[in-house]
């Protein structure tokens, strides 16, 4: 129990304190995380779209496989994604092993399936007659898909929370790719990892309460965001 | 799609690295828990305006990562697989950095009676005893000198008393005093790690538990791309006078005693006979 209260303790005093290499820690985290939720939207919010309102050839098989990439554990997807970067592998030119590029990279492709699959759900969820009723009353094409939106956005909003969620919590991948380089690419789950490895267990959990607390604050945000206009 | 995320990052990113090629250094778990790493590294990067990442790995992965060119520079404490990776032709040099020996820990009540027993003699012991032993099983330096030891002693480890954590030195330290078993740990990692309290030193000592770590600086042919120049500069960092000076004193002021011992120049069996 101890090391609870002293774990409790350290984060207020890390954060209150302004530790510098604690807040640069964590400002690489968000930075890196919402930078690969943004892309995991960018591109998956689209396909998401496209698997929940149109019919084309094998849209079941690619739907199967993004339900199946939700599950991919983290370290695999970090360790393809090393494989590929490598000096000696097919994007080794440019260089990007152990960047934050690297780590974005790896937890974009984390987040992507996420987003894809639970944004699909949602569209599919909206009853087919709205978009039928928008086309009959002369909406194009793209203000009706804005609608079927605008109608789904509570999930479509809980899909990028679960991307956000997922990523700034893995180890795996980040550890792998970003190779945990103390001011270049330590974020604060391999920061815990290895502080934990030094049997520096009050520190390590230090940096778990300060991780949960910014996913909270993020969260709070988007929540706010979503929830919106409601009672 | 890879190509799509990787432009996507990179404009979205903007975070990659600087001009100048940075060294890649793979090196074990042990030498950064020790925390000697911090110290060195940031006066190298200042001397030489290289930046370095370091990445800390067990000594089979950093044996493996120099061996496929994908470091520059790698510093071990696995001779075997070291001089496999010389005579294959991918390190351009291979030279003794420092030592520091590794130790038999085990619950101070010391159930199979082991306390100043030589090595070899002490491993026996405990499988004779069945005492639970954890081992790292990570393929590490040490979990390599551990299977070494268990030869030494002419037992095969396993069954209900021989346990693998698959995790670092400080993590299998911490996983040993609770259980109350005895495992194998370099000095340095035991002496860093505060969990570790409740295990005692039985057997130390001797040029059987020498720990020796060597640097070796990549070929520049071992793979595409091998930043050969600047392994090389590192390489040469760690084993200069101002180097090793700092390593005979680090440790010192947080443990009352050196974590390591330089030995640049040295001969591994110059270190063993001086043991």
């Amino acid at each position: 129990m101890g090391v609870l209260w002293d774990a409790l303790t350290e984060a207020f005093r890390l954060l209150l304190t302004g530790d510098r290499e604690t807040w640069e820690v964590i400002a690489r985290s968000l930075r890196i995380s919402l930078t690969a939720t943004a892309l995991a939207l960018a591109l998956g919010l689209p396909v998401g779209a496209a698997l929940a309102l149109s019919r084309f050839p094998g849209r079941r098989t690619v739907l199967a496989a993004v339900n199946t990439g939700m599950g991919v554990p983290p370290v695999v997807a970090g360790l393809v994604v090393t494989v590929l970067l490598w000096r000696s592998g097919p994007l080794g030119p440019l260089e990007l092993l152990y960047t934050p590029t690297a780590m974005v990279i790896a937890q974009t492709a984390i987040a992507l399936p996420l987003v894809a699959g639970l944004s699909s759900a949602a569209l599919q969820h909206v009853d087919p007659e709205l978009r039928l009723q928008m086309q009959a009353l002369g909406a194009g094409r793209w203000r009706s898909l804005w609608v079927v939106a605008v109608e789904a956005r509570l999930p479509l909003l809980a899909a990028g929370m679960a991307g956000f969620g997922a990523v700034i919590s893995e180890v795996g991948a980040a550890l792998m790719v970003g190779g945990n380089i103390a001011g270049q690419t330590r974020v604060l789950t391999t920061a815990a990892v290895l502080e934990a490895s030094k049997g520096a267990f009050a520190l390590a959990l230090a940096f778990g309460i300060i991780l949960l607390a910014i996913a909270f604050s993020v969260n709070l945000v988007l929540t706010a965001l979503q929830q919106h206009g409601r009672p | 799609m890879v190509a799509v995320l990787v432009a996507a990052a990179l404009g979205a990113g903007g975070c990659g690295g600087d001009g100048e090629d940075p060294v890649i250094l793979a090196t074990t778990t042990s030498t950064q828990d020790s925390g000697l790493l911090d110290d060195l590294i940031p006066r190298f990067e200042e001397e030489s305006g290289r930046t370095v990442k370091t990445v800390a790995v067990g000594s089979g992965e950093a044996i493996e990562l120099g061996a496929r060119g994908e470091a520059d520079v790698v510093l071990a404490h696995s001779p075997a697989a070291e001089e496999e990776l010389m005579a294959a032709g991918k390190g351009e040099s291979r030279r003794t950095v420092m030592h520091n020996d590794f130790v038999v820990v085990g619950p101070d009540g010391d159930p199979a009676a082991v306390r100043g027993d030589e090595p070899a003699a002490a491993f026996a012991a405990i499988a004779g005893a069945g005492a639970p032993f954890v081992s790292r099983g990570d393929e590490s330096g040490t979990h390599a000198f551990e299977l070494g030891m268990w030869e030494d002693a002419g037992v095969a480890p396993g069954g209900d008393w021989y346990q693998e954590s698959g995790q670092g030195m400080g993590a299998t330290l911490q996983i040993a005093s609770e259980k109350g078993a005895y495992t194998l740990t370099d000095r340095g990692t035991y002496l860093a790690t505060d969990a570790a309290r409740d295990l005692a030193v039985l057997v130390e000592g001797g040029a059987d538990l020498l720990n020796v770590y060597h640097v070796i600086a990549v070929a520049d042919d071992a793979g595409e791309r091998v930043n050969a120049e600047g392994g090389k500069a590192l390489a040469d960092f760690l084993v200069a006078p101002a180097s090793q000076e700092r390593i005979g004193e680090f440790g010192v002021e947080e443990f009352g005693e050196p974590l390591f011992v330089p030995d640049a120049g040295k001969t591994d069996e110059a270190i063993r006979a001086e043991a």
